[in-house]
């Protein structure tokens, strides 16, 4: 038997407010723009996660437990829905309740705490697994970091926290040769497993889908169905992973999108020997073909597939150096609302916006990015840094 | 006495200190009962001008006959310098603009001015100043006047013009040079003008030694011709004598000014880095934009003093007033400044200045601090000292008392008026 494992990605990171000035450190101590973080989440919500959750409840109802899929959806969308539109919490919840859905856990603020803190990362999972569990009833056994941002290490810590799968990029400088289609065993690891990314066949949806000058362009469904079909024998996973945005926000509706999606299980289950499986039941029937052994970091972002969409330019780098630097300090004030507004400092998201890597990327990159030029995304995000970096010295001192 | 003024910045309209040091000039020079007419490329409404008579451009333009126009051609000869100006490009700027209008002439000038009367103000500058250049011939053949002021190379064409068909003086006023602004590299097209005016000038006013010396040796313009005459400095703050609370307790140094090669922004971050080694208690504010900015935001944060060093990007109006107010020190690390106002702004607030020598401010700031543009070693040093040693600090606050004392809009016309004179006398 051959599975698709599908893991949609669902995360909307708090937006700084771009106003927020030099003036204002010291005096103004809101850093979010709640009206442009309601607005872009309930136009997100509407064209892509209601009508998406709808389509997959039914296709799910539909083929009677055949069709499995599997979520990552970061702590800071979660909250921002429970404010914005618990609607679209509910929906994830109808979908959890099919017990077709898997969860996987991640951390609660999207952040690159692994890169920077170990302790901050393992706290932001744990966060995360509580949070995935009072929602949707379960604890997760599959993680994944940010964009899938992973190393050996990361493997090795994962496990350490008693996860059983690990999800992560099938980029070509982890596996040469070898076919992302088969279960790895990270090194150094004796239980967790491994699932790539099939990148081809998943960006061929996620980036492709309309793209005029692809040469497959319009993508039948049977055509795809047919490359799926094409791994038989040689593959016994194929890992679809990618933005849930995909379908609706990135890929609009008149795309044809969710026509795709609700014909594609159907024909995916033309061939007898192929299933849906989420990334935990794929991983628990089958055993490690192989090895993978990576010791630098890979992602799922970019050409280069590595961490250079967040960091590696001075002003990254800085940025996020004072961002953790603050870790212990905020930390000692015991103020939750204090350490909740350092956390959503955290989130990756901030860091992508001061790229300025425009290469074959850069289109992606603009798309994704609300401000003019990264230069002033550093400097709103370094205001509001500075002003909380002197709230916090000023509770500490004062409880001193 | 009765003034032809020809200026292209007015308050609140400002690009560069040209605009405030033509509103401060006037309104000395209306305090000893001149008469002023200023004209404009384009004016709106809300222009400080109730000391003067206030001309758009774009107004005349409007009120201007075809017939009208004719006339003018036959009298007026434009000058010849098809080069697209305008006053703060870049050198990769202009190229982009010459590229486009390599084309104009003048047929096609004159052309545009009988079809466009809407007053619309077009990206090409260069356009405009000939265009302007008319609009002065037409002023100057229908208003009574005695002295003609043309200020910087923008309204040159319009002040030979004015001259040319009314025979009257012409003063050419010189803010800044294309050398100030490029460096070496000057755009030709830009100088040819600027010389075309000095030349055409029966006396030129430079704003310093500094422009005047400039003047002398790159145009070859006798120096008997030149006048100096420092600006001065609006002395009303709208803020009172309060000073801002900061947010920190660190000490504030500010740059606030274009962040191009002329001002050197450069200098500033890194003599920043080197104070942040020896004392991490201060900060450092750099309020402006320009084509330098984002390696400028680059360079800080490579030198890692992104919790110490805050850009404000383009400050306006009751900003400007904060952040001097909220500053300690204030830099001006200029490689070549004609003049330079901000120092004296910045006394205004009490807050004492270091600047470098190659500006034309230098020369009236007998007790600031000056080092040479490029010293980042002294400059950083200077800070340093400057922070640490308050009773240093506060001297140089009273000596900024005190200059500012002498430093007046009024005083600066009056030398202004004694040149108006002489010329007029001698026409007479």
């Amino acid at each position: 038997m051959i599975s698709v494992c599908f893991y949609f990605q669902v995360h909307q990171p708090v937006r700084l407010d771009q106003r927020y000035s030099f003036f204002d450190i010291g005096h103004r101590h809101v850093y979010r723009d709640d009206a442009a973080n309601r607005e872009i989440l309930l136009k997100v919500a509407e064209k892509c996660y209601l009508p998406a959750n709808r389509l997959m409840l039914d296709l799910i109802e539909r083929h009677k437990g055949r069709f499995r899929i599997s979520y990552a959806v970061s702590g800071v969308v979660l909250e921002q829905y429970q404010e914005f539109s618990p609607e679209v919490l509910a929906s994830f919840r109808r979908l959890a309740d099919t017990g077709c859905v898997e969860f996987i856990g991640e951390t609660y603020y999207h952040s690159l705490a692994f890169l920077f803190s170990r302790d901050e990362f393992r706290r932001q999972v744990k966060m995360h697994a509580r949070a995935l569990e009072e929602l949707f009833g379960a604890k997760p056994k599959t993680f994944r970091n940010t964009e899938l941002i992973y190393n050996n290490d990361l493997a090795h810590e994962v496990e350490k926290m008693g996860y059983k799968v690990v999800l992560a990029e099938g980029a070509d400088q982890v596996l040469g040769w070898r076919s992302p289609n088969f279960i790895y065993q990270p090194a150094g690891c004796t239980k967790l497993k491994a699932l790539l990314k099939n990148y081809r066949l998943s960006d061929d949806i996620a980036f492709r889908f309309s793209d005029r000058n692809w040469s497959e362009w319009p993508i039948s469904v049977e055509r795809y169905a047919s490359w799926l079909h094409s791994v038989a024998g040689s593959g016994e996973v194929i890992n679809l992973f990618m933005d849930y945005e995909t379908i609706g926000e990135h890929q609009w509706k008149d795309t044809g999108i969710f026509e795709f999606f609700d014909k594609l299980p159907d024909r995916i289950l033309d061939h007898g020997d192929y299933a849906f499986e989420t990334p935990a039941e794929a991983a628990s029937r089958l055993d490690p073909m192989a090895q993978i052994d990576v010791p630098y970091f890979t992602s799922w972002a970019d050409l280069e597939r590595d961490v250079s969409a967040w960091l590696g330019n001075p002003m990254q780098d800085q940025a996020a150096e004072l961002a953790y630097a603050l870790e212990e300090k905020v930390l000692a004030t015991h103020d939750d609302d204090m350490i909740a507004t350092w956390r959503e400092m955290l989130t990756s998201d901030h860091f992508y916006y001061m790229c300025t890597k425009w290469f074959s990327d850069g289109d992606v990159h603009k798309y994704f990015n609300p401000y003019e030029t990264p230069h002033q995304a550093f400097i709103t995000y370094m205001n509001a840094l500075n002003d909380l970096g002197l709230r916090i010295d000023a509770r500490n001192t004062a409880s001193d | 006495m009765r003034v032809l003024m020809f200026g292209w910045e007015f308050p609140p309209f400002i690009s560069g200190g040209l605009g405030t040091a033509c509103l401060g000039l006037t309104k000395g020079l209306a305090q000893h009962g001149t008469d002023i007419l200023f004209v404009l490329p384009r004016l709106d409404s809300d222009e400080e001008g109730r000391h003067l008579t206030l001309m758009g451009a774009n107004r005349v333009r409007a009120s201007v006959g075809l017939r009208q126009i004719r006339e003018l051609r036959e009298r007026v000869s434009v000058l010849e310098v098809l080069s697209p100006l305008r006053p703060y490009l870049t050198e990769k700027e202009y190229q982009a603009v010459v590229e486009e209008h390599e084309q104009l002439h003048t047929e096609d000038i004159i052309r545009q001015l009988e079809s466009d009367f809407s007053g619309g103000y077009g990206e090409n500058l260069m356009a405009e100043i000939v265009r302007y250049s008319f609009v002065g011939a037409h002023v100057a053949q229908t208003e009574e006047f005695d002295v003609i002021h043309s200020h910087d190379w923008m309204t040159a064409p319009a002040g030979i013009e004015a001259k040319r068909v009314s025979g009257k003086p012409l003063v050419v006023h010189a803010h800044a040079l294309e050398f100030d602004r490029s460096g070496e590299h000057v755009n030709q097209q830009v100088y040819d003008l600027e010389r075309a005016g000095f030349e055409a000038a029966d006396r030129i006013i430079a704003v310093s030694h500094f422009t005047k010396d400039t003047i002398v040796k790159r145009y070859s313009i006798d120096s008997g011709k030149i006048s100096v005459v420092h600006n001065a400095v609006s002395q009303e703050r709208r803020l009172g004598q309060i000073r801002m609370e900061k947010a920190f307790h660190e000490k504030l140094v500010l740059f606030l000014g274009r962040i191009t090669f002329q001002k050197g922004p450069d200098y500033f971050v890194e003599a920043a880095a080197k104070v942040l080694k020896k004392n991490p208690n201060v900060r450092f504010a750099m309020a402006g934009s320009g084509d330098m900015f984002p390696r400028m935001v680059e360079r800080m944060a490579e030198l890692r003093m992104a919790d110490k060093f805050h850009f404000l990007g383009f400050v306006r109006g009751r900003d400007v007033e904060r952040i001097y107010a909220m500053s300690d020190l204030y830099v001006m690390p200029s490689v070549s400044e004609p003049f330079g106002i901000t120092p004296l702004e910045a006394m205004v607030y009490d807050v004492p200045s270091i600047v470098s020598k190659q500006s034309g401010v230098a020369e009236i700031l007998d007790d600031a601090v000056k080092v040479d543009f490029w010293d980042v070693d002294r400059l950083a040093a200077e800070i340093l000292d400057l922070l640490d040693n308050e009773e240093r600090r506060l001297k140089l606050v009273e000596s900024g008392r005190e200059t500012l004392r002498k430093v007046q809009w009024e005083l600066a016309a009056e030398k202004v008026l004694g040149v108006y004179r002489e010329l007029a006398g001698r026409m007479t």
